[in-house]
């Protein structure tokens, strides 16, 4: 029996600061964030005692692999919706707390940029004349370089990697063709923009490999990374590196929402087994090459398929399951909304792509660039039309070209605007969320699954959050509302 | 479920729908957006950045995760 998929994204934002002689990324994302959390909220910092970005779930670690660092000297904050917000990689990143579907992803991802705006409104106050400091919520420079997007999906431990890895590869390379967010030319090096002025996805010309460790370079479509952060004996965190930033809501929805059903196949052992394709690696870069969406991938018994072929054979092995099994795991009604989306997205691609310019961001922003392109003549490598890449995602809204498109949504703003600030109600992020907003003087430290309080007497105490749907608004939030203060919490705790 | 049964993706038809790239959109909502795009690009050019080539070559980061 597939179990709850709890999941969480992080986004890694691009940062520009302009204006000031010395400009470096690292002071620029603390800046950013420094502003946020002096404005809005007591400091609490993150607790790296659990940290272990260098296991690997295959058990082993091979000879040229390097472990992500963890840099614990930056800029770290606990945020009292649950998140964590800090500085990585020279880049400010902001992981969503932890969620129970899809929906409540695009709400606190939205409520991620929400407070990441906010941000760049109260830095400005601290920079001097004519400079500016902003956000653009994309992975890529155009030139070579990239930052991530990663998913993050509870999965049973009992599942064997090897199977999983196998089985979820054929929709990492193929899901872009609904979640990827555009982007104009190539990165791959000796492919030029003539032979791919526009493509669908962000990331897909950086991944060089199967399955791996790395994070930074040769990116793996499956990532390796086995740090559960909750019962390592139950669980593992499925790390979902190949997936771009999504402004639409609908492409977040579908991203999170179909990889929560397809890795609940794989969990009931109903996912599909002979989808395998011949070549991953070429194979994600092949699709993201072509909006047109024809081009045929390889499978390792022989068959050619388009990618919306293939989708539609793991939608339907998803609607089959969905029928047989229900959809408790990633919720009943979401679940079934989702379903009703990913099909007809797939119709939709297939008939009259353009007509889901108000859905999908590659799709909008293709528009945009063609129309751009007609209108006034230019050429392929014309700057104006990177520039419009770029400014799509550009987080200040007199600026942002996404906010121009008119593009669904799935949560109302003041459903976001609740979630800048109180956590989601279903999962131990309430836990965080709550007493990081009642106590703040009282607690030390926090991360995904502990929490450390400094009650004046005795030693710090790390209260263990080890069951991501313990610490529930159903389960302790009379609690939390009846003591007044963490030692009687923790009393009453017994811990 | 019946209704998702009926649904279902007719054969591929990978022959036909050749050139979907510049194909004008065919269905109403399509329609609709085509006639919108005027405008919407009249907004793009007013809010585009001015000096795009500096712009874009300014945006440089440095690699992340």
């Amino acid at each position: 029996m597939a179990i709850r998929k709890v999941i969480g994204v992080e986004t890694e934002y691009g940062i520009l600061l302009s204006g000031t002689p010395d400009a470096n990324p690292i002071a620029a994302s603390s800046m950013l964030i420094n502003a946020y959390v002096s404005a809005f909220q007591r400091r609490v910092g993150w607790d790296f005692d659990d940290e272990h970005p260098g296991v690997d779930a295959r058990g082993w670690l091979p000879d040229d692999a390097l472990p992500p660092e963890v840099e614990t000297h930056l800029v770290n904050a606990v945020l009292t919706n649950g998140a964590r917000y800090y500085v990585d990689h020279a880049h400010p990143e902001i992981s969503t707390p932890e969620c129970i579907d899809a929906l409540e992803i695009v709400r606190f991802d939205r409520a991620a940029e929400l407070i990441v705006r906010r941000s760049m409104e109260r830095a400005a106050a601290t920079l001097a004349p004519g400079a500016e400091l902003v956000a653009y919520k994309n992975n890529s420079d155009g030139k070579g370089n990239s930052y991530g997007c990663h998913e993050n999906y509870l999965v049973d431990r009992a599942v064997p990697f090897g199977r999983l890895a196998a089985q979820i590869t054929p929709h990492f390379v193929t899901r872009q063709i609904y979640c990827g967010a555009g982007k104009v030319g190539c990165e791959l090096a000796g492919v030029g923009v003539t032979e791919v002025p526009f493509q669908v996805s962000q990331r897909a010309d950086f991944f060089e490999e199967e399955v791996g460790l790395e994070t930074t370079l040769k990116r793996p479509i499956v990532n390796t990374r086995d740090e559960p952060h909750a019962d390592q004996s139950k669980y593992r965190r499925l790390h979902v590196i190949v997936g771009d930033a999504n402004l639409s809501e609908v492409a977040t929805y579908l991203k999170v929402g179909t990889t929560a059903i397809v890795l609940s196949m794989i969990e009931d052992g109903l996912a599909p087994d002979d989808l395998v394709l011949a070549k991953p690696v070429q194979a994600i870069k092949e699709v993201s090459w072509d909006p047109s969406l024809e081009r045929l991938v390889i499978l390792r018994d022989g068959r050619r398929m388009s990618a919306i072929d293939l989708q539609w054979q793991l939608y339907e092995s998803a609607a089959k399951w969905a029928q047989e099994r229900g959809l408790a795991s990633v919720g009943e009604e979401v679940g079934a909304d989702v379903l009703r989306r990913w099909e007809a997205v797939l119709s939709g691609l297939e008939s009259d792509p353009l007509g889901l310019a108000d859905q999908l961001d590659w799709v909008a922003k293709y528009r945009l660039v063609q129309g751009m392109r007609d209108r006034h003549s230019m050429a392929p490598g014309d700057a104006r039309l990177r520039a419009i890449d770029l400014q799509y995602h550009d987080m200040r809204p007199h600026r942002s070209l996404f906010a121009r498109v008119g593009m669904e949504t799935l949560v109302a703003p003041d459903e976001v605007e609740a979630a800048v600030s109180e956590p989601p109600r279903t999962t131990r992020a309430y836990f965080r969320g709550r007493c990081l907003a009642k106590w703040p003087d009282d607690i030390v430290a926090a991360n995904w699954d502990s929490m450390v309080f400094d009650i004046g007497r005795d030693p710090l105490r790390r209260v263990p959050m080890m069951e991501p749907l313990r610490g529930t608004a159903e389960l302790v939030g009379r609690l939390i509302d009846e003591c007044t203060t963490a030692a009687e919490l923790l009393d009453r705790l017994g811990s | 479920m019946a209704e998702r049964q009926q649904k279902q993706k007719p054969a591929p038809q990978r022959t036909e729908d050749v050139e979907t790239e510049e194909v004008a959109p065919s269905s109403e909502r399509g329609e609709k957006l085509k006639a919108e795009l005027d405008d919407l690009l009249d907004e793009i050019d007013e809010v585009l950045d001015a000096n795009a080539e500096e712009f874009v070559r300014s945006y440089v980061q440095k690699g992340g995760q």
